[in-house]
């Protein structure tokens, strides 16, 4: 590796240094925009103990649900995690600790995370159980709850395009939480369906600048999608 | 006649107005969709990052990267606009969007919402609803009015966790067009056919009633 040239060539390289116990940020949004072959690395690995972060918890057999199996995830902090019957059966078990944070209190988390801002005020969630715990301030005649930044060990994200520095383009949807992982990770592990040259990406139309990004690797995505909606005629 | 989840969708629609941007939530709402006045636009907001939802795709062109919030594949309609999650709550927490559309388990006569959360049954999380209640100003709850063992939803307290606290104000039953203000439910509107004691019976809260209660009208 070279300068600013992120690529690496195999997945064990990519998650090199991933050990037990630590904090993982995963992109995604149900099944879509997924790292699902870096997830794969992790279940590879064997890698135990981890603390997730992502907005949901894969299916039964892909996505981060093929982590549940080896009882590989201890801890997962997630706004909705209902599509898992594994999953329910280790929560209800007390097996794995969930942590239920709202869906826009996740994103900012980890945006916030990325920045450097070690937590901030937000009305969602006051009054509710997710408010249990946290200090509570009133700004102009409205209640707020304090909410801590997350940031990661890791963070694993999918994006469409990169250059070799890791400058980074999604596309559609797939975008979701992964600009946002990809800022929180102290190690950010970033795969894409395509590679270009430095200079091939026009610089007003990258999502995600290449300094978030340490390492980079060309992968194939199956792209399962979870709920195949089709208009009648 | 309770309302059907088509006719409940159809009464929520008749409160979209030209240039609105609307978040629906998932179950009925999402319906709400399909009746649309032919002579406004309004814009649909999809909290996973879309501004500017389409129909549902053709076989063709289905795109696993094209989703909406509930993981159904979709299109964009024209004018669309694309985004990460952090600015997709920042639209809802900023009080941008104009109209949100949810569904829920419990309200009550505070404006108290339960909606996602059964303690020891279902427990599959909030996913943004939460931010939505918070964040937007204009919100219609779609619920049935009673369990199907005629248990009232509309409660003077809501018995299960909260999604929200003190922020809804407008809630459409199948029986019912509800509105909270002052602590009490206000009956604004009652389904065709549906009598007012039958209302009362079913609903647990202070309800306030008007000398008229006009039906609903499609």
């Amino acid at each position: 590796m070279a300068g600013f040239d992120k690529v690496v060539s195999s997945y064990e390289e990519a998650m090199a240094g991933l050990t037990d116990n630590m904090t993982v940020i995963a992109g995604g949004f149900g099944l879509c925009g997924i790292p699902e072959n870096l997830i794969s690395e992790i279940k590879r690995k064997g890698t135990k103990g981890l603390t997730l972060v992502s907005n949901n918890c894969g299916v039964d057999d892909f996505g981060l649900g093929i982590l549940l199996p080896d009882r590989q995830i201890k801890k997962i902090i997630a706004s909705y995690v209902g599509e898992n019957a594994e999953f329910e059966r280790q929560m209800m078990a007390g097996e794995l600790e969930v942590e239920l944070t709202p869906q826009g209190t996740l994103a900012e988390k980890m945006r916030a995370g990325g920045a450097g801002i070690p937590a901030f005020y937000t009305a969602t969630g006051y009054g509710t159980p997710v408010a249990d715990g946290k200090e509570e301030r009133e700004f102009n005649g409205r209640h707020y709850i304090l909410e801590p930044a997350i940031t990661g060990d890791f963070a694993i994200v999918k994006a469409w395009k990169a250059d070799r520095y890791g400058n980074l383009v999604f596309r559609k949807t797939a975008r979701n939480f992964n600009p946002l992982a990809a800022t929180a990770g102290k190690i950010t592990v970033v795969e894409v369906e395509e590679i270009v040259e430095p200079g091939e990406l026009d610089p007003d139309q990258i999502h995600t600048p290449g300094i978030y990004v340490n390492r980079l690797i060309l992968g194939s995505f199956e792209k399962r999608i979870e709920q195949r909606t089709v208009r009648t005629a | 006649m309770a309302l059907t989840r088509e006719q409940i969708a159809q009464r929520v629609a008749q409160e979209l107005q030209d240039g609105f941007y609307v978040n629906l939530g998932i179950g009925i709402p999402t319906l709400v969709a399909n009746y649309v006045p032919a002579d406004i636009e309004v814009m649909l907001q999809s909290e996973n990052g879309l501004l500017g939802m389409g129909q549902f795709p053709t076989e063709e062109q289905i795109d696993a990267d094209l989703i909406n919030a509930g993981k159904q594949t979709v299109t964009m309609a024209t004018g669309a606009s694309i985004f990460d999650s952090a600015e997709s709550f920042a639209m809802i927490r900023g009080g941008h969007v104009d109209l949100t559309v949810l569904g829920a388990f419990e309200v009550d006569t505070s404006g108290n919402i339960a909606s996602y959360m059964i303690p020891g049954k279902l427990i599959k999380g909030m996913g943004g609803a939460m931010d939505l209640v918070a964040g937007a100003d204009n919100i219609i709850v779609t619920m049935t009015h009673a369990s199907k063992h005629g248990v009232s939803k509309l409660l003077n307290q809501c018995s299960l966790p909260l999604t929200g606290k003190g922020c809804i104000k407008r809630v459409l039953t199948d029986l019912a067009f509800i509105e909270i203000k002052g602590g009490k439910f206000h009956l604004l509107e009652r389904a065709p056919g549906v009598s007012v004691d039958e209302i009362i019976k079913l609903t647990e809260g202070e309800l306030v009633i008007p000398g008229h209660v006009p039906e609903m009208t499609f």
